[in-house]
Formats: structure tokens, sequence, C-alpha cells
């Protein structure tokens, strides 16, 4: 489709994720790394990540509607996505996120 | 509310109840005017955590019972809280908790100092969260969380096909199950509630009727757990000299009951309303409940006979409820006729007919349910007149009494003799525990001036009533006279 061949230009607009967390845990920091390693693959520049600790701003959590932690909300583009867990499945979080993976090289 | 003699003092402090029942059984009320009399009377704030209906939505629901959401929000006495998940916009990738919603929770609770917590309904997370196990783990640590923090709270859950809720929730939450229904009996709809298990108190097992009113949720019975009402030695005059007579002169006992029954037409209601009339004059306040005339018939059948129940309505003594029996079931009655006396508080009951509130069900269901009755009115020491219509032969008059007449203190026979080609009024006094009362039966005249009882003729020729009688005394009148 002509949306995923524009999606590798540099005037696509920026996906803004927030990933929710409770304190530096081992799922929490699994999923920031995790996140990480994925966008720099795939979304390499067009990505930004806001990292919130629930722990430090609790009231946060209802805005986003937020059950589970770790939780990656796709704030932009709209509609919002969002993917709940330590997101070791990087194909799962593609499709959450709506990405088409970048083919290794 | 009821509920709390029920549970034998309220829902147990600082710990999760489960309240489990199917769709519009009254769940979301149920913990609704647990957090709302919780903000109000006992100064414990609540937060209302909602997984399907969102705030507004509920502020609006629970406006009909005079419940103002909003208000208390304001006054930071609850939150609501609104949890909407949304299965199509949620992917799961490895491992996760619900850390968020303890946070969320946590963050509600430390901002307003809550003392309660109601999740309502909870298993909305099975369906949006489709990893179960996970889901389980963190729900038991959820309850335990809940305890640590010495949460008083309700979890509201759906009910299930083999278990009490659809997802087993009662799995975790042991300390107490409430279970609420909802059933439809010969058209008409019952609420029952029951408690299933409450760990540590001695609540009543019984399923038990209850109503969504204008007050909120009513639950009866509330006094039948107990036989302990105070027992007055005081007197009331029934409205009727000659009748007041025939029960040792000074009438029955304050706080009693006192069952009428006879055929159509031999005057059960005019017993009522010369009763009603008594205490007014007394200044008592009255409570009549109709079940086959409406207000305006009442007062107007009655002038006829020299009662006028009209000025009592507008000094306020009396108030008269009429409805058809067939509006609600047997049950819901009660909870009104409760409702109403609560808030009226009157010295007397009058209730006519009590066995057209009976017709449609079995007598099994309805004794312990009037039972409940009368037990509540003794107890707030209410004189009760009940009305009851006795159908078919003279032999039956005794049995066909629905079980109540074990279950009342006096009980007046009222009869139909039918003698001469004419038929006249007969009553005698059955039963008065705890007052001598005249064995004979008496005629009962209905006249312009009110009711009277007059002596029957007893002499040489047998019983003689009605013109027989009057014409006897006339002739031996005579004859004396001679």
């Amino acid at each position: 489709m002509s949306a995923k061949k524009k999606s590798r230009k540099r005037d696509e607009p920026t996906i803004q994720l927030r990933l929710y967390v409770a304190g530096q845990t081992t799922k929490s920091l699994g999923a920031f790394v995790n996140l990480k390693r994925i966008c720099e693959t795939h979304l390499a520049g067009r990505y930004r990540i806001e990292v919130i600790d629930l722990l430090k701003n609790p009231q946060l959590a209802a805005g986003d509607q937020i059950l589970a932690v770790p939780t990656l909300v796709r704030r932009l583009p709209e509609p919002i996505k969002k993917i709940i867990g330590d997101l070791s499945n990087e194909e799962r979080v593609l499709v959450g996120l709506d990405v088409v993976p970048v083919k290794a090289s | 509310m009821g509920l709390d003699e029920i549970t034998d003092g309220g829902l147990p402090l600082g710990r999760p109840t489960l309240v489990a029942g199917s769709a519009g059984a009254g769940k979301t009320m149920l913990a609704v005017e647990f957090i709302v009399r919780g903000a109000t009377r006992f100064g414990e704030p609540g937060v209302f955590m909602m997984f399907e209906e969102n705030a507004e939505e509920l502020a609006a629901n629970v406006r009909s019972l005079g419940f103002d959401l909003d208000k208390l929000v304001a006054q930071k006495k609850i939150v609501l809280d609104h949890v909407h998940i949304e299965r199509s916009e949620i992917e799961e990738t490895g491992e996760y908790d619900l850390e968020g919603l303890f946070i969320r929770l946590g963050h509600a609770i430390d901002s307003i100092k809550a003392k309660r917590v109601v999740l309502d309904t909870l298993e909305a997370l099975f369906s949006g969260l489709p990893n179960h196990a996970i889901l389980r783990a963190e729900l038991r640590r959820l309850f335990r969380w809940l305890k640590n923090r010495g949460m008083t709270a309700i979890i509201t859950g759906e009910a299930g096909e083999k278990t009490i809720t659809r997802y087993g929730l009662e799995e975790y939450v042991a300390d107490c199950v409430i279970a609420l229904d909802h059933r439809v009996n010969e058209q008409i709809s019952t609420r029952r509630l029951r408690v299933v298990k409450y760990r540590g108190s001695a609540h009543g097992t019984n399923e038990y009727p209850f109503l969504i009113g204008e007050r909120g949720l009513s639950v009866l019975p509330i006094t039948s757990l107990r036989l302990d009402h105070k027992a007055s030695p005081q007197r009331v005059s029934l409205g009727v000299p000659a009748l007041d007579e025939m029960l040792g002169g000074k009438g029955v006992y304050r706080g009693s009951s006192v069952l009428v029954s006879g055929s159509s037409g031999t005057g059960k209601t005019t017993i009522g309303a010369a009763f009603i009339n008594a205490a007014c004059r007394r200044g008592e306040r009255c409570l009549l409940f109709a079940y086959e005339e409406s207000p305006a018939q009442i007062i107007r059948n009655m002038r006829s006979v020299g009662i006028d129940l009209g000025r009592w309505l507008d000094k306020g003594l009396l108030e008269i409820h009429s409805s058809r029996p067939t509006l609600q079931g047997l049950e819901q009655h009660l909870v009104m006729m409760h409702d109403a006396v609560a808030s009226f508080h009157p010295s007397v009951v009058v209730v006519d007919p009590i066995s057209n509130l009976t017709l449609e069900e079995n007598e099994s269901q309805i004794k312990p349910t009037l039972m409940r009755l009368i037990d509540f009115l003794k107890q707030e020491q209410i004189t009760t007149l009940f009305a009851s219509l006795t159908h078919g032969d003279s032999k039956n008059l005794e049995v066909s009494q629905v079980g109540v007449s074990s279950l009342t203190d006096t009980w007046l026979l009222l009869r139909n003799v039918e003698f001469d080609g004419e038929r006249n009024r007969t009553l005698y006094v059955l039963k008065a525990r705890g007052i001598g009362h005249s064995n004979q039966v008496r005629e009962f005249l209905l006249s312009r001036n009110g009711v009277d009882l007059v002596d029957v003729y007893r002499g040489a020729k047998g019983v003689l009533i009605g013109s027989a009688r009057v014409a006897q005394l006339a002739s031996e009148g005579k004859a004396k006279k001679r």
C-alpha cells in the first residue's frame, strides 16, 4: 500500500509512544530495552518515547486507562493503540503498533 | 438497609464481600448504596471503581434513588473511577501484571482517605484481558492487598451457572458472599437476597426479598430473627364501645395485632374505620392500607355509617395507601408497607384486607412474609388491625385464615346469619391473648350513627337476632307493661 511505502520517507509524522511502568522492575526494564531495540530497528528517527513511572505519577494512570503494567500506548498517530506486557514478542509489538517491519539485511 | 440485621451487624469490616447476581438483580445499586451511606452517614469516604458504566451514567442512574453522586464527589467524600478496557485496542506481548490497577486504586484511596471500596464488575477484566492465568494471580493479590489496607470492599460479580459467579470470583473472596436474584413468579417479579456465606457472623441463611425503592435498597424482614418485642400493658379502644366491653371493657393491648375476618359484606372495613376514627380522636397517627377501595371511596362509604375519616386526612393524622394487590408481589407490598410505616410513624396500622395480598400465591410463602410484617409492627409497638376475607361456608371460617390467625393476638369473627328471611351480622371474639373476653355472640349493627353491638336475645325461644329479636323484645315489653 502507498502509506507503507511513504513510511520510509523523512516527512513521515513521528510516532509518539508512551511506556507506563511501575518502578524499576525486571518487567519494566525489559520492556524498555525491547521497545528501544524495536524502534531503533524499524522506526529509526521517527519515534519519540516517553516513559511514565506510575509510582511517581499515579494520577496519570486514569488518563490512558492503564491497568496492566508495563503498557505501551501509541498516542499518535490515531487511533490509540495499547500493548501490554514486556514487549518480548517483536512481531506482535509491530502488529500492535501497526508498523511494517524493516527487512533484516 | 435491613441487610445489617440479616448479617448481624453489617458487612465485614476491613474485608471484601462478594455480591453476585444476574443482570438486573441490583448489584450496582447495593454497591452504590454502600458507598453513599458510608460517605454520608458513617463518615467513611469510598472509592467506586466501575468497569462497565461510566461515571456520568452511574450518577444519572442512581439519581432516581435520591443519591447525588456529583455532590459527594465535589465534597471529596467519594471518588468515581471508570476503568475502561477496550479489547480491540489491546495487544498482549509477554509478561505483565496489573500494578497499574493497584496504583490507580491506591491513588484514589489515598486522595480521599477512603475506607470503602467498590469494584463493580471485576469480571469485565476477564473479557478485556486474554491471559486469565495472570489475571487470576493478580486478583488474588488484589484481594489480599485490599485486606491489608483494611478496606471494607464490595466486589460484584455476574452470576454463573454452576459457580456463584461466572469466573469463580468466590474463590478469592472467601469472607462474605451475598447472592442476589431476580425471579418472576406468576408474572410478578421479586428480588431476593441471600447471604451465602459469612465467616464469623451469625447470619440469616434464608432468602430475603428486597426492593429497590425511592429510598434505595430495603431488605425484608427486618426482625424475624428474634422474638423479643416488648409487651405493653396499655390498652387501646377499638372504637366501638360495646366491642371494647367484650374485651374486658378496655379494648386490646397497644402494639398487639387484631384479625377481623368474615365473608364479604360482614362489616370488616367498617370496624377498621371505627378503629382508625377512635385512634385519630386520641390524636394518634394512623396508616390505612386499602387494597379494595380508593381513598375517596372509603371516605364516602364510611360517611354513610357516621364515620368521617376525611377530617383526619386533612389534619395529617391519617394516611391512606390504596393500590391493587396485583401491582406488586407480596414481598414488595410488605417492603412498601414497611417504608410507609418507617416514614409516617403511625401508632395504628390497618390493612384491609390482608387476604387480597395472598390471593395469587400459595400459603407456604405467605406465612413467613406476614410474620415478618407482624413482627416488625410489634417491634415498633404499633397496634395493627388486619381485615381478612373468608370464603365459602361457615364451617371453613376458622381454618381458611391463611395461617395468620396464629400470629395475631386478637381475633374477631364476623358472620352473616340468615334467619327468618333476613340476613343479620353477628360478631364474636374467637380469641384474645391476655384479655378476659366475652364468649357471647353479639349482633353487629351498622347505622347512620356508626357501629354498635347489641346483645342477642336469649330466651325461652332460643337465640334471636334481627327483627325477630326486636319483635320478641317488643312483645316482652308489652307483656311487662300489662
